[in-house]
């Protein structure tokens, strides 16, 4: 946890306090709506299909438990008594009167959360791995970097008015579970040959219209860099990106026309002049930062403990839970436990203020306070004594939070469509809730593995349709609600863009399809521990083609 | 369009020289982009101070050679959503070390003052008379900064530092 000393305070109060003058001068009339829209899409108020939405950031995907219970407040409060968390490590509130965002910001700063630069032109919310700081395979915390940034794009006076929106995303493990390489800018953290830790920096990444995995620019960039090389990145982005025409104004879109090579030119340029002055980080600024993060004080304790291992015996249903849903920590006698939030025929990502709350006791009794949220829309509890586990899953399984699905084909990342959202063609959530009733049968998902099903509503691609081993992308036919198919993306360190399957196909054939493409991988796999992304790539997409067009 | 300078309304000086227009003696004038560089070497032998209007699709290492002689730079926001003047102006004032008055103009509304006044700009040709009244309110609104600029203002990074050798104070959350 980062804990805010009195200068994040003073800064979020002092937002509250403006974007609070800007709500009543756009209410007296003051402000035009097409000038109020820029400045409230800068505190991530979106006018939605049928009510204000409102977008909280929750930094590098950490809550303590209370934060997570004033978000239970918020949505009791303010809305419907749900939330809605994103692929991006923030949460939606759909239902949010206008006049009452000032006062549920303010009730949001003094628990340390801030809604700004969540939408508009601007640098958006920070993500890292959901597993910062506990995953074995990292090698350091990344969130340290991501508060970094955090602070430094906040209210930056010269990026908050960029051709379009700009993603940062970091991570410091061997395997990616921050989808990087489709941001605008993805960070890695390593350890060179030389033995020095620093980052691996790629542009131009993104989904979208036009979507592109990001080009490495920098192979590796020492930490004192850090931010001055990504300002020099910013400056060349907001210069010279597009602002003719709303879909060509990505950075993906500038690496592309001008090549990655001449952008790393531009940059390099601009970086000579002012990698020395002031954003040249002094290693006493870094552990500043450092030093207001809060661990856990972790207990000795040895892994697989005998409460661990009789609860395996006794229950079958703990056992394929915690086969499912927990995962390695770095500290022996703990453990990294998932919270599905994607049970049978819900609406994937969705949270009651119940379930906020028991979470949030939960944490407290079980995980050092501490709660994740991962792009994959599910939350994590980081901190897990292994002779708890038994206890945590009995609690968890009586509140609707332990459908061992975590990764599998039900498991299913969508985007709200045309049930909430302004931009969308076609509903996304009752597609989900449609096929994680067609894989209810968790049996049937074990023997699938590893398998994700993206579903976006529009071209925007909220729901990382691209790179989704199954991606569903809803358009719009005469009217109609129709689907494309695309198989074989992934987001990790292979990322790659999945590809057409063919036409595109009405509401009514979506699960049919879908089950024929997982029938077909579960004939066609070479072995059990093939992942679909893999088998794809091995037999190409005319044996799915076929199962799925021919009987129609 | 009120201009504001200094945190007040003010008269401007200044006179626009349009396209092609003929450069009158003795009095400050704001020239476009093209005259200055066609002219350079006729503007430079004038009494009084010259100032340019330069569009935010031109790299600023191009009128790097003339800022020496030049009173004044304008740069334009076509629309408050257009950030590239953000740039040119943290440019001028960083790199070039520009000290001579750097001006906002266009579409100038109130809450992006303090944006631009941390990016260097030191005078605003504001579109909204209210705006303009407003002007030292809106640019008072904020005391915490993250971003190291040129405009003097203190740094959290710096000041967390400068604390360091004071006891701590932790901020608890409210609830």
């Amino acid at each position: 946890m980062y804990r805010y000393d009195e200068f994040d305070q003073q800064l979020i109060d002092e937002r509250v306090a403006e974007f609070r003058d800007q709500v009543r001068r756009r209410l007296s009339g003051e402000l035009t709506e097409d000038e109020f829209k820029l400045l409230r899409l800068l505190n991530g108020v979106y006018l939605q299909l049928h009510a204000y939405m409102l977008r909280i950031a929750i930094p590098y995907g950490t809550l303590s438990s209370e934060q997570l219970r004033m978000l239970a407040h918020v949505a009791r409060r303010y809305d419907k008594n749900y939330g809605h968390f994103t692929t991006r490590q923030n949460i939606q509130f759909n239902w949010i009167k206008l006049e009452e965002i000032p006062d549920t910001i303010a009730d949001l700063a003094g628990a340390h959360l801030h809604a700004m630069q969540t939408s508009g032109n601007s640098i958006r919310n920070i993500t890292t791995d959901h597993w910062a700081g506990v995953a074995p395979d990292e090698i350091e915390d990344p969130r340290i970097w991501a508060e970094i940034l955090r602070q430094w794009s906040t209210l930056h006076p010269e990026f908050t008015f960029l051709p379009r929106k700009f993603k940062i995303a970091i991570t410091a493990a061997k395997h990616d579970r921050a989808a990087v390489k489709i941001h605008d800018i993805g960070l890695r953290l390593y350890r060179n040959g030389a033995g020095e830790v620093g980052f691996e920096v790629m542009v131009g990444g993104g989904l979208g219209r036009t979507p592109f995995v990001g080009k490495t620019i920098r192979p590796f960039l020492p930490k004192r860099d850090f931010l001055s090389y990504l300002e020099a990145i910013l400056r060349v982005y907001n210069q010279f990106g597009r602002r003719d025409n709303i879909y060509k104004a990505r950075i993906k879109i500038l690496v592309h026309e001008i090549g990655a090579e001449s952008f790393a030119k531009e940059v390099e340029a601009e970086w000579q002049s002012i990698k020395d002055g002031a954003l040249a980080l002094d290693p006493a600024v870094v552990e500043e930062i450092k030093s207001r993060f809060r661990y856990p004080v972790y207990e000795s304790l040895v892994d697989e403990p005998a409460e661990l291992k009789a609860a395996l015996k006794a229950e079958p249903r703990f056992k394929a839970w915690f086969n499912n849903s927990v995962s390695r920590h770095k500290r022996p006698g703990y453990a990294i436990v998932t919270l599905s939030l994607k049970p049978a025929g819900a609406p994937p990502g969705d949270c009651t203020a119940e379930q906020m709350d028991a979470i949030a006791d939960l944490a407290d009794r079980y995980s050092g306070s501490e709660i994740r949220v991962g792009h994959d829309q599910n939350l994590v509890l980081p901190h897990v004594r292994q002779r708890d586990l038994a206890a945590l899953w009995r609690a968890l399984d009586a509140i609707g939070l332990a459908t061992p699905n975590v990764g599998l084909v039900s498991d299913i990342i969508a985007c709200p469509g045309l049930d909430y959202c302004a931009l969308a063609n076609a509903r996304s959530i009752p597609v989900a809730q449609e096929l994680t009733k067609r894989f209810r049968d968790l049996g049937l998902a074990a023997d699938l593995g590893y398998l994700h099903i993206n579903i976006s509503g529009c071209i925007n691609a909220c729901g990382h349709h691209h790179v989704g081993d199954i991606g569903i992308l809803g358009v719009e036919k005469n009217g109609e609600e129709y689907y494309q198919l695309s198989l074989g993306g992934r987001a990790d360190e292979h990322a790659e863009l999945g590809a057409l399957l063919g036409p595109a196909m009405p509401y009514a054939e979506v699960a049919d399809s879908v089950e024929d493409v997982v029938a077909a991988y579960l004939e066609l796999r070479e072995r059990p521990a093939e992942l679909f992304a893999e088998t794809v790539k091995r037999i190409g997409l005319e044996p799915f083609k076929e199962r799925v067009y021919a009987a129609r | 369009m009120r201009l504001v300078k200094g945190g007040r309304v003010v008269e401007d000086r200044f006179v626009r020289v349009l396209d092609e227009a003929p450069v009158p003696d003795g009095v400050p004038v704001i020239v476009p982009a093209a005259r200055l560089l066609a002219d350079a070497a006729e503007l430079v032998r004038r009494e009084a101070p010259t100032g340019v209007l330069w569009p935010n699709d031109r790299r600023i290492a191009e009128l790097a050679p003339h800022l020496d002689r030049l009173a004044l730079v304008a740069l334009v926001f076509p629309h408050f959503k257009d950030g590239r003047a953000y740039s040119q102006a943290r440019q001028l004032r960083e790199r070039y070390c520009f000290g001579g008055e750097l001006r906002a103009t266009g579409h100038v509304l109130r809450d992006q003052f303090l944006f631009m006044q941390r990016a260097g700009f030191d005078c605003f040709e504001v579109k909204k008379d209210a705006d303009a009244e407003a002007f030292i309110e809106a640019t008072r609104r904020f005391s915490v900064f993250y971003q190291p600029t040129a405009d003097g203002r203190t740094v959290a990074l710096r000041a967390r530092l400068a604390r360091a050798i004071a006891p701590r104070r932790e901020r608890a959350p409210a609830r």
